[in-house]
């Protein structure tokens, strides 16, 4: 709340009240609940298997996430442009991507689009030499799935970066195309650095999203940490353990993520302007 | 480096004129059928109550308005408002703004290499040599690693000129540099405008200081509603006005 010296969240109070102690709280738990599973086979032994998923975890989201900026970042150029068909393609994305849920983003993408893009390949004749014998079950789950998250991220990007660009003064592109810089490069050299130093929260966020949602690859039958943690629960009816676990280790990769974030935040933040 | 008097301007080659030009902005003609033409070395001031038009008409000159009717010409060539000529036009006439816009996520010194760094492709340490040159004539040799936000406005103002200097260009135009600055910056502001003036930069400044005007101009437009009213050398237009909207806004 805004205190009565007019500044935002906790502002001139004790240090006993500022102090983490949600923090201290969850490594309490944390602690507790390793020291546990520390001590009990059964626990070692599901954080084995969950562990064994961590790898497809991080690379759905290493990957999708730069190319969900990329796509986020064309957009959002199409969004402001002067253009009136670009704005309009760019925009009925948008709008699409961001009011089909991503679940059902998924099993679009799975199910119907990429069958038809391998048949479109093959009826426009491109599927020649390598791909000539391609069909749609030779893409693998994983990489549906990427695509995906990657179509429904690039929605969101796409209006984090268009807020950021027009949120900048209109004296900086008018002094970088004063100085004859060519709408390219006073985008390259002006406008983007200074957007992306202040939607870095933003994108910050919008990353830890991107880590969560990679768990719905599991519905595809793709091997990341939930679906290890679904599978072994089945087989063992240990659920309770199996996704208190798997919670713990979502938990655990998106406070690193927000501690990361928070620190290029606090690089970037005094020349954000 | 030959100091100019106001008094005799020299009969260079126009750098820059504008013919007929027209602006509005809906229903409001900001612009109303304006010429000027601005000889090599000369400083015009255009002067005039505030929502006369004069930026508007300053940033015709560059294109940052497009204007709807009329011409510009840059050394006796007509300019059309496509992109690469306007890119071509405006990286040899500086413009200085009333809130400097300096970029914020570059130091001083690359705020000023970063024209010839992008356009005139310069390898970055001959860019940063330009930046420190331009730096000492601004007088800002000690702020060249400072980041704009650590300067005060006088300062980032200078710095704004520098940048505006770095492509070389043949004309400056000056958008009421110092209309955000307290007096006190003011001063050190326009100094470095008078040296420029001085070694014979050809410039075309919008102003509320009269007095700078005055003592630097070689002619002043005064403009009023959109029109010029008045125009001449400072001795006539200011010191002599002959049309009664000149005289009232002089004679406060």
């Amino acid at each position: 709340m805004i205190g009565p010296d007019g500044k935002l969240s906790p502002g001139n109070v004790g240090r006993l009240s500022r102090a983490p102690w949600w923090l201290l709280a969850l490594a309490l738990g944390g602690t507790i609940f390793a020291w546990r599973a520390a001590t009990s086979q059964v626990y070692a032994e599901i954080l084995v298997r969950i562990l064994s998923g961590l790898g497809v975890t991080l690379a759905v989201t290493a990957i999708a996430f730069p190319l969900a900026i990329a796509l986020g970042l064309a957009t959002a150029l199409g969004l402001v442009s002067p253009s009136p068909v670009r704005r309009n393609i760019a925009t009925l994305y948008v709008q699409v991507a961001r009011g089909v849920p991503i679940l059902v983003q998924i099993f679009i993408v799975a199910f119907v689009l990429v069958p038809l893009g391998v048949d479109a390949l093959h009826w426009t004749g491109g599927g020649s030499g390598a791909l000539s014998g391609l069909r749609a079950s030779d893409v693998p789950m994983g990489a549906r799935v990427v695509a995906a998250l990657v179509c429904a991220y690039g929605a969101f990007e796409a209006e984090t970066v268009r807020g950021g660009l027009t949120s900048l003064a209109r004296g900086q592109a008018e002094a970088a195309r004063a100085l004859g810089l060519s709408q390219r490069q006073a985008l390259r050299h002006v406008l983007l650095p200074q957007t992306f130093r202040r939607i870095l929260p933003t994108l910050g966020n919008d990353l830890i999203s991107l880590l969560k949602d990679s768990s719905l690859v599991s519905v595809l039958g793709v091997r990341d940490i939930t679906q290890e943690a679904r599978l072994y629960a089945s087989s063992t009816f240990r659920y309770t353990e199996s996704l208190t676990l798997l919670a713990l280790l979502y938990l655990a990769l998106t406070l690193l993520l927000a501690l990361g974030v928070k620190s290029l935040e606090h690089r970037y933040r005094r020349h954000a302007a | 480096m030959q100091p100019e008097t106001p008094a005799h301007p020299p009969a260079g080659s126009p750098v820059l004129e504008a013919r007929g030009i027209v602006k509005r902005f809906g229903a409001v003609t900001a612009v109303d059928g304006i010429s000027i033409e601005v000889r090599a070395g000369t400083v015009t001031a255009i002067l005039g109550p505030s929502g006369s038009g004069k930026s508007t008409l300053l940033r015709c000159l560059n294109f940052l308005e497009i204007p709807d009717k009329g011409e510009v010409l840059f050394e006796g060539a007509p300019v059309r408002a496509r992109d690469r000529d306007l890119d071509g036009l405006r990286s040899r006439v500086g413009m200085v703004f009333q809130q400097f816009n300096l970029f914020p996520h570059l130091l001083v010194w690359e705020n000023v290499a970063l024209a010839p760094r992008v356009i005139r492709k310069l390898p970055r340490h001959e860019a940063r040599d330009l930046a420190l040159g331009l730096l000492a004539r601004v007088g800002l040799s000690d702020k060249a690693e400072a980041h704009p936000q650590e300067l005060s406005g006088g300062q980032q103002q200078r710095a704004a000129i520098a940048r505006a200097l770095a492509m070389q260009p043949a004309a400056l135009l000056f958008d009421e540099p110092t209309s955000a600055l307290d007096p006190e910056l003011t001063g050190e502001v326009l100094a470095v405008m008078r040296t420029l003036a001085e070694e014979g930069m050809t410039m075309v400044v919008v102003t509320h200081e009269v007095a700078f005007a005055r003592a630097v101009a070689h002619e002043v437009v005064f403009m009023d509603a959109g029109q010029v009213v008045e125009r001449g050398p400072p001795s006539q237009v200011i010191d002599h006005p002959s049309n009664e909207r000149t005289i009232r806004f002089f004679c406060r």
